[in-house]
């Protein structure tokens, strides 16, 4: 015998002034299995969970109905209270009827009661069924990769190597350090970038518990969280770094000239060379694209003038394979490509560069050894390649303001002669002493100016570039030769993250950059498990913000990792072994990968190849997807299982009147039944002959489910799921649509309308588009009438047949 | 002498008629000024394009009485290069057309010497008679 409490909440009359709380207790104390219910003035404060954990107690409770407010609202509440009292949290049902009841229908009280009436219905008659399940417990390691060795990587390195964890650190250039390797100094302090890097750097080299695979790139990352294989593809150096005292006799010997990267190619490089003089590690690389020595052997002059015999021509890639648990992605950022703004003729016009090739001319000219002359008069160009939908980059990349704010001061500063001027458009000096540090400037002598530069144009002889503006304060048109003209080029997303947010399924915001699993709450996870942002990767950002979001995720990372084991939800599929013939139509079902077939052993079954479907519930995400693909109605998901979902559609259609319609939503966790709670918290009203069923995702809505509530008396279907872009089941949506194509397939041809049945991809902030697509579904199922009993009926018959032939 | 503007009802009516009129959503002019850089005819304009946007934004209907936009050629060199994917010379357009629709001839093609009618190219005199008439 089942002993169902039920708790019905008045919310401090948010419920109770629509919603006639005495009827609903009425009603819900006439249920099957019901042991007693109860109403309170407010069921979250410590009275009211009291009250649950007491009855618990004394009344011996096995499951719990509260009808309250939304599950995501106080869901964590009561499973905890469930929790206290022994009981498992699984076992709790909520049924939402202020969210989605007493708010959104405030203005018809008789009618949201029965609606209140019938949500209790359906959560009882869920709760019926529900199992004590507990929380699964996975082992896990204290192995992290981390992609790339720039700011971001470095810190999330140190400090997960400090806290004892086993760091692999991947980077593709010869040297770490990343971009700030190559700036001069710092806003809004001046610190010398490389001095303040250098140390850090050095502390990745020496620390033991960070393994350095500099010069190598990532080929392949298999697997999951506490158990992700990767793949490292190191690139020969040719010089052996336990050999190589750093000389340099091989650079003066070496006859191939090549641009430097380090300094944007305004100088050159030997085809072996060391890539900074901090770098780390600290030895030569041979470059094989430029080198002589290399298929064919056709030079080889730094072999001979190497004493130590570091050099070795015949050295070839090497693949490393290793586990890890979790992995932190710092790949970091590119600068805009200025020649892709036409206009300012970067590329060809000789005195406009970018405020990177500025930062190496600052080094060289403080080093008492310039690269080229600056000029007399100078420009600095804001925005280049930001905010401007003419190079399709629509965001701010928010460190040129300041940048620029930087570079123009150190260059008036080494000659106060020099006139100095900014043009922009807003300027944005937000951070930590960043107005201080423009005041500072301006009061240097700098000139800010505001208005976006329209063309530059060369002058052929003397080479002075003549900027066209309109200073929009004054509304007077400047055109004006400068010496030397600076583009404060914004960010990109860096081409090398491609690959992995490949290999890890990692999605991007519109921008390009890589998208955290929430805006605000999970700023530097992913919605991939054990895979956390660093960094730009995952927007333009400054040093400090970069190594606060790197050492976040590395805390984030130990979070998961810290305990040698981490829990999670039961919401997984399993197989009813009963029933699985082996048949292995749901293995490639799985955007996971989690279900295999194993052998089914002595354990007898239906099996034809002696198989049985198996889930790997290290890897299963709950989504639900693989059901429909099953035959045999084998396969179900825990907390939503088929005979759950049938009862609740059941209780869904109890009540529907003679003539009435009734409309089924089934909205997903993420968004369908988030914009439901939102649309009822704005107190939208919609139709009332709807019920909301809450899903992980609309993809574990099986044909078979949908053809159900039609023959159990529904007039329409609206699957409500979060679009495509931000779905946490990147698959659902394809899933969903296959499934829509069957039901609507069969739904002709038994002559009833196909566009009963729909699918809306949402985003949570589509209040008006929520409340649309109800009302309209609502009224076109009006319109056509009620499916007629023998219409259902009809729909009912041989529904394995009609979906699986 | 400064001018003091008031900002009315009135004014928002005035940037709706424009916005609708030039199918542009002005209200998002940033006021950077690449208009103003790029446009060839500015020199002889007595209020800049940007200027223009924001009198239109701000709904000062004396950007009616301003000369800028019936000097502007509909080069469209605005239009390509600004940063918020404005459609400028759309605006001009439009308010071009709140003057034009009133239908008055400012000038007489007939009154043109034959000497300059032989002179001036077709594409001239085609839109002279799309500008200055009605």
């Amino acid at each position: 015998m089942k002993k169902i409490g039920v708790y019905i909440c008045h919310c401090g009359g948010n419920i109770s002034e629509v919603v006639d709380v005495k009827k609903v207790v009425a009603f819900a104390e006439k249920e099957a299995d019901v042991a007693l219910v109860r109403d309170h003035e407010h069921m979250c404060s410590e009275t009211g969970q009291k009250l649950v954990m007491d009855d618990i107690a004394g009344h011996k409770l096995d499951k719990v109905v509260i009808a309250a407010c939304s599950p995501q609202f106080q869901g964590p509440t009561f499973k905890a209270t469930l929790e206290k009292a022994g009981l498992s949290p699984y076992v709790l049902e909520m049924a939402n009827i202020r969210e989605q009841c007493a708010w959104p229908h405030f203005d018809f009280p008789a009618e949201a009661t029965e609606k209140a009436q019938g949500l209790a219905r359906i959560a009882i008659a869920k709760a019926r069924l529900d199992e004590p399940l507990t929380k699964k417990t996975f082992p896990i390691g204290k192995r992290v990769l981390v992609v790339g060795a720039g700011v971001a990587g470095i810190q999330a390195s140190l400090d997960l190597a400090d806290a004892g964890f086993d760091v692999h650190l991947v980077e593709s250039k010869p040297s770490i350090g990343g971009k700030m390797l190559q700036l001069s100094r710092t806003f809004p302090t001046e610190d010398c970038a490389a001095c303040i890097l250098s140390p850090k750097m050095a502390d990745v080299g020496a620390n033991p518990n960070i393994h350095l695979w500099a010069y190598s790139e990532i080929e392949d990352i298999q697997g999951y969280l506490g158990n992700y294989k990767v793949t490292v593809r190191k690139k020969p150096t040719y010089v052996d770094p336990d050999k190589c005292t750093c000389c340099g006799e091989c650079v003066d010997a070496c006859p191939v000239a090549v641009p430097k990267e380090l300094d944007e190619g305004l100088s050159t490089r030997k085809a072996i060379y060391l890539a900074s003089p901090i770098a780390v590690p600290h030895s030569y690389v041979i470059d094989d694209k430029t080198c002589l020595g290399i298929f064919p052997l056709a030079c080889g002059k730094c072999q001979d003038v190497c004493d130590p015999g570091a050099i070795d021509f015949d050295v070839y890639p090497e693949s490393i394979t290793f586990t890890v648990d979790t992995i932190v992605v710092g790949t970091g950022y590119e600068i805009f490509d200025a020649t892709q703004k036409k206009v300012y003729g970067f590329g060809k016009y000789e005195n406009v560069i970018t405020a990177l090739d500025m930062e190496r001319m600052i080094v060289y000219a403080s080093e008492g050894n310039p690269m080229r002359p600056m000029g007399k008069k100078i420009a600095f160009i804001q925005c280049v390649g930001s905010r401007d939908e003419q190079v399709k980059n629509e965001y701010c990349s928010r460190i040129c303001c300041m940048y620029a704010v930087k570079l123009s001061q150190l260059v008036k500063r080494s000659d106060p002669k020099r006139d100095v001027y900014v043009f922009y458009t807003d300027l944005r000096a937000y951070g930590k002493g960043f107005e201080e540090y423009y005041k500072r400037g301006q009061a240097e002598g700098v000139k800010y100016i505001r208005g976006r530069p329209a063309e530059l144009i060369e002058d052929p002889r003397t080479k002075k570039i003549t900027l066209k503006v309109e200073d929009t304060l004054t509304r007077d048109i400047i055109e004006s030769e400068f010496d030397l003209v600076v583009l404060s080029v914004g960010l990109r997303p860096h081409p090398g993250t491609e690959r992995i947010a490949n290999l890890l399924r990692l999605a991007k915001s519109p921008d390009g950059f890589l998208q955290e699993a929430h805006p605000k709450f999970r700023p530097v996870d992913t919605l991939t498990d054990g895979v956390f942002l660093a960094g730009t990767v995952q927007g333009p950002k400054d040093i400090p913000d970069t190594v606060a979001q790197a050492s976040a995720a590395s805390s984030r990372a130990i979070r998961l990792m810290n305990r040698g084991e981490y829990d999670v939800d039961p919401v997984m599929a399993f197989v009813h072994e009963a029933s699985c013939d082996g048949c292995g139509l749901c293995v490639g079902q799985c955007p996971t990968n989690a279900i295999s077939l194993a052998s089914r052993g002595s354990n007898a079954g239906p099996s034809l190849s002696g198989k049985v479907a198996e889930i790997n519930e290290a890897l299963c995400k709950g989504c639900g997807s693989c059901i429909a693909s099953c035959p045999k109605d084998a396969l179900d998901l825990h907390c939503y299982t088929n005979d759950q979902l049938a009862e609740e559609i059941r209780a869904a259609l109890a009540a529907k009147k003679g003539g009435d319609v009734r409309v089924l939503v089934f909205a997903d966790d993420m968004t369908g039944y988030r914009l439901a709670d939102n649309v009822g918290t704005a107190k939208m009203p919609y139709a009332l002959d709807s019920r909301i069923i809450r899903v992980p995702s609309c993809c574990r809505i099986t044909p078979k489910l949908m053809l159900q509530a039609f023959a159990l008396g529904a007039d329409g279907i609206l699957l409500c799921e979060s679009e495509a872009k931000s779905n946490p089941y990147p698959h659902s949506v394809s899933t969903i649509k296959s499934n829509l194509a069957k039901v609507k397939g069969i739904l002709e041809n038994e002559k009833i309308h196909r566009d009963r049945v729909r699918l809306v991809e949402f985003v949570t902030v589509m209040l008006g588009g929520f409340v649309k697509n109800i009302n309209e579904l609502s009224n076109f199922v009006r319109k056509l009438g009620p499916l007629s009993a023998e219409e259902s009926g009809r729909l009912g018959q041989d529904m394995d047949k009609k979906l699986f032939g | 002498m400064i001018k003091k503007i008031a900002i009315t009802s009135e004014n928002v009516d005035f940037l709706e008629k424009i916005s609708k009129l030039s199918d542009q959503v002005i209200t998002k002019c940033d006021q950077c000024g690449t208009c103003s850089g790029s446009c060839p005819m500015v020199g002889e304009m007595d209020i800049t394009p940007a200027q223009l946007m924001r009198m239109v934004l701000l709904g000062q209907e004396e950007v009616m009485d301003s000369k800028a936009m019936w000097i502007c050629a509909s080069c469209f060199a605005c239009t390509v290069r600004c940063p918020r994917g404005l459609d400028v010379s759309r605006v001009a357009e439009a308010l071009r057309q709140i003057t034009l629709r009133q239908a008055v001839d400012h000038i007489d093609l007939n009154d043109i010497p034959d000497c300059e009618m032989k002179r001036l190219p077709q594409i001239a005199l085609v839109s002279a008679g799309r500008k200055f008439t009605g």
